[in-house]
């Protein structure tokens, strides 16, 4: 009964989005007040409606209905609770109600948090809300709609993809939605402005803090999702250049380009048009992400459908998305006027640069993603291009993109004099190549030119941060009152930076001073990684929930003292008899120890990878960092002010800071 | 200079730099670019000693045979051909006989040496294209008997 309730929903859901697709465009076009109104009530029963329905369906999990095909598809009556629950979005159907259900909320909060903007805007941004969710509403009920029953029951179901049973997965879809589908409230921001021909500073402020929350979701969950690679799929890697690794990263990069141009176009009126453009390609990203993961047109983890209709019914869906977008926006962009120029050695000229950078670098991505899907379909072969690619073209075009981002704190808006920059930063610039030179001296005796490079940019980052907050902070009496007036939207920006700093560290050690072995050991034989000795203590059998596993125990010292005493697992998952490797990490700031077990010989050897992994955790904390930047970048109280603020939209277009 | 030849200035520059991308890239991307072959691909094509490619197949039943430290040698196969393939390091979880896999790596004359030995997350995983290349054209996949053909 409880799924039918939720099918049920999932259909009246439909049909309100209808409604709030129709009503509030009809009240726009006419300028009927409560027509337009209805947008807001429309989305909020929408809301309650999808998430009644996602209940029903975590319900059919808890209490193991296997009549329900997806639940007997992705559960098994001895998956633990918490899995059961994360099992929801564990599979195509599941997860595309995860998404409605962010959607649904993306769009009731909008309805709730933008009473106070003016009622067309809302209204056409409601409106565009409706139609995705009409889209995605459909394409569920029509191609995969997780409520199916099958008949006969069988006895058990066939267990969630043990890939996924990890609690990094627990969290990383959800977050990563949170942010794909985040990037639809911009876009429909950019085509209220297009529809009602009005974008200026206020537009730019409202819409500024829903893209930075999208962003700093969607930072969050590739982070996790690189956090999960690295420890559940035994590689030891933290980045693939999987296409769909890239399905995420381009929306984050258009994504981040977008925060910047929102910020040139807040305060200086500049970069309309190219921010409406970036709010609509960072959402077509976002939507290409669904089509390229959901559609099976990839083969990976990630690719649960199978089903040629819906492939087709998602590129029907982009098509008509991003038609519609793109006529809208040639039809209507030249309206929109750019307040003043803009002088290329200003703030809002490095901005430009920053964008260009990071749009070429998604361009680039997109063209390694793509084009060998692209000569399959025409029938040219078989084509692949791997990491080799991504990093040859990604390091040298982002590399300058952190020049650029430590240039561009100290100019000022508008004009800037480059002695008085140099001057500035020459002592931040200073520290940062004497840390370059000294730093990997941590890991290993000596230096070399990548890594020089790489600890150069990242100090550089981090120290022209640091300085632009000391700055700030000097100018006021105290310490204490620096500090406290410095508003939150520029400890934000300061955070992510620093966090960007640390990330780019990370990378740059991990990438060139990891050090990898695979071995093959009997029990209580040894190896030498990177003056560490591994001792194989043993391996025995465990029996986990719905797993047997071999587990082994793996000694680690260094100068014949022991370090730490590691329990990497290989698993088989009884119900679908699949294999799996369980790392052990034991990590510190400094380095990672890496063990992962191979494959067992006939005469009881083990053969074993072993990683060092210098600054690994540097990785993760840049990720965190800059999610923390974001949270606090999207609360400043300028944001929540504006909302308040009754003043008409014209008056307030010229803000400078 | 005038407004126009400094917009100008700016335009001509977006273009330098936006060429040079370019140029990087498909650099990149043609020495990166690998094919994809079939073990009958490499038995009827003259590639030249040392190219990277990226070999699709079968892991034929009964082929593979350790050696000493982590040395694998088994064989992959499709439909016509069949190819020696040696390799050192950890096989993948899902590696097995019987089972579609993917390896990079070079030929050394008659022997493919691979670096990385792919085999992807599903029991039931073919790179699709394999799949493609052993489906006969009434689309049904014609090796059956192969898979259980003694090696």
């Amino acid at each position: 009964m409880i799924p039918e309730i939720g099918h049920f929903l999932l259909i009246v859901a439909l049909g309100v989005a209808v409604l709030q697709f129709l009503v509030p465009s009809w009240g726009v076009w006419k300028r009927d007040a409560r027509a337009m109104a209805v947008g807001q009530s429309a989305a909020q029963v929408q809301f309650a409606l999808v998430f009644l329905s996602y209940l029903c369906l975590t319900w059919a999990f808890v209490q193991k209905d296997f009549s329900v095909t997806y639940v007997a598809a992705n559960s098994h009556s001895d998956l633990p609770l918490i899995y059961r629950i994360s099992a929801v979005w564990g599979a195509h159907e599941g997860s595309l109600l995860l998404w409605m259900l962010m959607l649904s909320g993306w769009t009731g909060a909008v309805s709730v948090f933008n009473r106070r903007l003016p009622a067309d805007i809302t209204a056409t941004t409601l409106a565009v809300l409706g139609a995705i969710s009409i889209g995605f509403l459909s394409f569920m009920l029509l191609t995969s709609n997780p409520f199916d029953r099958h008949f006969p029951v069988p006895a058990d179901g066939k267990d969630l993809n043990p890939l996924l049973q990890d609690p990094g997965l627990i969290i990383h879809p959800p977050m990563l939605y949170m942010g794909y589908v985040g990037f639809s409230v911009a876009f429909a921001f950019a085509i209220a402005a297009l529809v009602s021909g009005r974008l200026d500073g206020a537009w730019a402020r409202w819409t500024r803090p829903w893209t930075t929350t999208a962003w700093l979701f969607l930072t969050m969950g590739i982070t996790l999702g690189s956090w999960w690679a690295y420890h559940e799929l035994g590689w030891g890697g933290w980045w693939f250049w999987d296409p769909v690794e890239n399905a995420s990263f381009m929306p984050w990069l258009v994504g981040t380009a977008l925060i910047h141009s929102l910020a040139v176009t807040e305060k200086r009126g500049l970069l309309k048009s190219w921010t409406v453009l970036l709010a609509i390609i960072a959402f077509s990203l976002s939507l290409l992400g669904t089509f390229l993961v959901r559609s099976g047109v990839l083969v990976s983890v990630h690719a649960f459908a199978t089903d040629p209709a819906r492939g087709v019914y998602i590129l029907g869906f982009l098509a008509v998305v991003l038609g519609s977008a793109f006529s809208l926006y040639a039809w209507r962009a030249p309206k929109l006027k750019s307040e003043g120029d803009l002088a290329f050695f200003s703030r809002e000229g490095l901005l430009l640069l920053n964008n260009v950078f990071l749009v070429v670098a998604a361009a680039a991505v997109f063209l390694g993603t793509l084009y060998p899907l692209f000569v399959d379909a025409l029938g040219m072969g078989k084509i692949s291009v791997g990491p080799p690619y991504f990093n040859a073209v990604f390091i040298p075009l982002t590399a300058p993109l952190a020049v650029v981002l430590g240039l561009g704190m100290a100019v000022g808006w508008k004009r800037a004099k480059f002695k008085e920059v140099v001057r500035q930063l020459r002592w931040p610039a200073a520290l940062a190549v004497v840390l370059a030179i000294v730093l990997p001296f941590l890991w290993v005796d000596g230096n070399s030119f990548a890594v020089f490079g790489g600890v150069l940019l990242g100090c550089w980052v981090l120290l022209t941060s640091v300085h632009d907050l000391w700055g700030r902070v000097r100018a006021k009496r105290s310490l204490l009152n620096g500090l406290s007036s410095v508003p939150r939207s520029v400890w934000g920006m300061t955070m992510a930076h620093i966090g960007l700093g640390v990330w780019v560290l990370g990378v740059a050690f991990v990438s060139l001073y990891s050090v990898e072995r695979d071995v093959r050991l009997a029990p209580g034989e040894s190896a030498e990684l990177h003056g560490y000795q591994y001792f194989l203590r043993g391996v025995e059998p465990v029996r986990g929930p719905n797993y047997d596993a071999d587990r082994g125990t793996v000694e680690v010292t260094r100068d014949g003292t022991s370090i730490t005493i590691l329990h990497p697992e290989k698993r088989l998952y009884r119900a679908q008899q699949s294999v799996m490797t369980e790392a052990a990490v034991d990590e510190s700031p400094i380095r990672d120890l890496y063990v992962a077990l191979g494959e067992p010989f006939d005469n009881g050897d083990w053969s074993l990878r072993m990683y060092y992994k210098p600054a690994m955790q540097l990785v993760w904390w840049g990720g965190f960092i800059m999610f923390f930047g974001g949270i606090l970048a999207a609360s400043d109280r300028r944001y929540r002010l504006a909302k308040l603020a009754q003043a008409p939209v014209e008056a307030d277009g010229k803000v400078s800071a | 200079m005038t407004k126009r030849q400094k917009r100008m200035a700016a335009v001509l520059l977006l273009l330098v730099g936006l060429s040079v991308a370019a140029v990087l890239g498909f650099t990149a991307f043609s020495k990166n670019m690998m094919y994809f072959q079939t073990p009958s691909d490499i038995a009827a094509g003259q590639l030249p000693e040392g190219a990277r490619i990226r070999l699709g197949g079968l892991v034929e039943k009964g082929s593979v045979q350790r050696g000493d430290g982590l040395v694998v040698n088994f064989s992959v196969a499709d439909c016509d051909a069949n190819l020696p393939v040696r390799y050192e390091g950890i096989l993948p979880d899902l590696f097995r006989e019987g089972q579609g896999v993917v390896a990079m790596g070079h030929m050394e004359g008659k022997t493919f040496v691979a670096d990385e030995v792919l085999a992807k997350h599903d029991e039931n995983y073919m790179p699709p294209e394999l799949a493609e290349k052993l489906t006969t054209p009434d689309g049904k996949h014609s090796c059956a008997q192969f898979k259980s053909m003694g090696g």
